[in-house]
């Protein structure tokens, strides 16, 4: 397109100039520098599945398939498997997404759908993001010395009034799962209720107003116009979360009670893989190194499942929803 | 103020760079790395020798045994500490040769959690291996009771609580366990970690003040810790039943009861698996310090010598009041003499 010259402005001093050779160079090396980046990244996650695939390899010969589906870990034997400690990890997790999930979204409900003056709004939305910053430890000890004595009598009564139902199957006697996810759950709030703000803040105002102006109350303007419109971030903060809760370590390792058994009582020990891989690794001889890192590709193999699974659901809901 | 501050700290970092060149050639550090049960002790003690030698510094992390070990088989560090001594296999493995020196005695204790606080439990043998194997599952269990005369025990879950991480703690434990228990022996055996029972009463907490502090938290809860950890975190601990069939209580005679009834060998190498003595304490061990035989700095070889030498002696002085045992007489006789092997 050939400019114009404008009347009484000289040529050189026109707003509007071609690209200088200087903003060429700076174009391109700013390319590269993020195409880099991005690679690296793409790069350090093949070299830390190498590093992990590469030392659990023997493990993965010498136990096979038969590793992950025994509940035996007996160094002195030699005998490992991590059946206890992946359905333990899937149970803790998918507990903590169900009551952190719910509690964070409606967390975002309520920051975002002028519930409350802005100001305030601010004070909440930074006090919950505050809960992000507790290291995982004090999480534990809060755990032990507030959550677990706090439980004991409710999970008392419960084992005592509903017992024949498995989910109270036993008395709650310290750590134990239920005091863990309860935990895990508070831990994955602050993603939740962050990312799930954003998905609901980006909302167009008019989409709103246009609810609105059909006729719908307020609760129906969130639930039916709202929360499905927003659907995609929202369930993309859930996925985050159960990320976190999956690989949780040291609060889990204090709370959870780390005793490889499968049971379905919410008040029975269970364990961890992320647990198990913190507390084992320190001490580990050979042998258990190379079974460790077999155990660590199958967690990092759960959160692949998962995170493709929630992909997956993701892609088939909005074609659902475009249908 | 602002730049006189600035003045301040340029003439500190000339004082430095002028400083520097004399300091590296006289200080040496010597840097140790393992187990975390004689931790408490072996940190005051290198701070005290660090302190009385201004061109020595020791540094010590304690990492665990199990690392400890594998630390000084990659020669990363100058020295190391292990609860669990070395296995040939592993000495082997250091050209030169190792020389394991014997520098506290610890004991572990069982600690118990109990609606009134009941000072003292008495367990037999039988019994607490039994808790372990969880065969015993109520505190009022008739054989708790017969132990323990006039002492309430309620009708009470046992829970009982180990550690999750691999440690030398535990493997001292089951050590002792399978030399009371052929039961035990054949079940979950001895190691630094174990197949426990499995038992929805049976949980794991991470490291001694894991343990301690999940048994604070949990009514009817026993488990086994250092006398140390225990100590300081004022959990009640149980008299237990030795070889001879006295009760016997940690931290007292019984600690060094224990230690003088074991004749060490000449690589200082051994179990107190069940000492005899009817005043001798029945879970207690030994815990090492390993030196390399062949140091590649002479100097460094004799610092390493006096810090043994500051250790055996005024060291053993404070180990009573940190929890530790103090070395027998003849022992510490032994442990000089052989550390002149340190070259």
């Amino acid at each position: 397109m050939s400019v114009l010259p404008l009347p009484g402005i000289a040529l050189d001093q026109r707003v509007s100039r071609p690209p200088s050779r200087g903003d060429y160079l700076a174009d391109r090396a700013f390319r590269a520098l993020v195409q880099g980046g991005a690679w690296l990244v793409l790069l350090l996650l093949g070299w830390i599945l190498w590093e992990i695939g590469g030392k659990g390899a023997v493990g993965i010969r010498d136990y096979g398939l038969g590793f992950l589906t025994s509940s035996t870990w007996d160094v002195g034997r030699q005998q490992f498997g991590i059946l206890p400690h992946i359905w333990g990890t899937l149970y803790s997790s998918l507990l903590a997404l169900a009551i952190g999930g719910f509690f964070g979204v409606v967390m975002a409900i309520f920051l975002t759908q002028d519930f409350l003056p802005p100001q305030l709004a601010v004070v909440f939305r930074t006090v919950v993001e505050l809960l992000a910053a507790i290291p995982s430890v004090v999480y534990g000890l809060w755990g032990l010395f507030v959550v677990v004595p706090a439980m004991r009598p409710v999970a008392g009564w419960l084992f005592e009034k509903l017992g024949w139902i498995p989910l109270f199957g036993t008395t709650l006697s310290g750590p134990g799962l239920a005091p863990a996810a309860v935990v895990l759950a508070i831990m994955i709030l602050p993603t939740v209720a962050a990312v799930s703000q954003d998905a609901l803040r980006l909302v167009p105002y008019r989409v709103k107003e246009a609810a609105y102006g059909m006729g719908t109350t307020r609760w129906e303007a969130i639930l039916k116009v709202m929360l499905p419109t927003a659907a995609t971030g929202i369930f993309g903060a859930l996925v985050l979360g159960f990320g976190r809760a999956l690989g949780e370590t040291m609060a889990l390792a204090m709370l959870i009670g780390n005793s490889n058994q499968i049971s379905l009582s919410l008040f029975s020990p269970a364990n961890t893989l992320a647990a198990l891989l913190a507390l084992n690794f320190p001490e580990a001889g050979k042998r258990e190194v190379e079974v460790l890192m077999y155990a660590a590709l199958a967690l990092l193999a759960i959160t692949l499942l998962v995170n493709i699974a929630g992909e997956a659901i993701m892609t088939l809901a909005s074609r659902k929803a475009k249908a | 103020m602002k730049r006189t501050s600035v003045w301040g700290l340029l003439a500190v970092l000339c004082l430095f760079a002028a400083g520097n060149p004399v300091r590296a050639q006289e200080s040496l550090r010597l840097t140790g790395s393992g187990a975390t049960f004689p931790f408490p002790l072996y940190s005051a003690w290198f701070k005290a020798f660090s302190g009385k030698h201004k061109n020595l510094t020791v540094d010590y992390q304690g990492k665990g045994s199990g690392a400890g070990i594998r630390d000084f088989l990659n020669h990363t560090v100058d020295f190391a500490a292990s609860d669990a001594a070395m296995t040939d296999e592993e000495m082997s493995k250091v050209p030169g040769g190792v020389q394991l020196l014997p520098m506290t005695g610890g004991e572990i204790v069982i600690g118990y959690n109990l609606s009134g606080n009941p000072k003292n439990l008495k367990l037999p043998c039988d019994v607490y291996a039994g808790i372990f194997l969880g065969k015993i599952t109520k505190w009022s269990d008739p054989r708790i009771k017969a132990a323990n005369p006039g002492v309430a025990l309620a009708d009470q879950d046992i829970t009982v609580v180990r550690r999750a991480d691999s440690s030398g703690t535990t493997f001292v434990f089951t050590t002792h366990l399978s030399a009371i228990s052929e039961k035990w022996k054949k079940g979950p055996g001895a190691g630094t970690t174990v197949n426990w029972p499995k038992s929805d009463k049976f949980v794991a907490s991470p490291k001694n003040d894991g343990v301690s502090a999940t048994i604070k938290q949990t009514p009817g809860a026993i488990g086994y810790l250092e006398y140390a950890f225990a100590k300081f975190a004022k959990v009640e601990m149980a008299q237990l039943q030795n070889k001879a069939g006295q009760y016997v209580s940690a931290g007292g005679e019984g600690g060094p009861a224990a230690l003088a009834a074991v004749q060490l060998p000449p690589d200082l190498r051994a179990w107190v698996t069940d000492p005899d003595g009817p005043k001798a304490y029945p879970i207690t061990t030994y815990t090492w310090m390993l030196f390399y035989k062949e140091n590649k700095d002479p100097k460094k070889a004799a610092a390493l010598r006096e810090l043994v030498e500051y250790c055996l002696g005024e060291g053993q002085k404070l180990s009573p009041q940190m929890g530790y045992i103090p070395l027998p007489p003849n022992v510490v006789g032994a442990v000089k003499k052989a550390s002149a092997s340190i070259q």
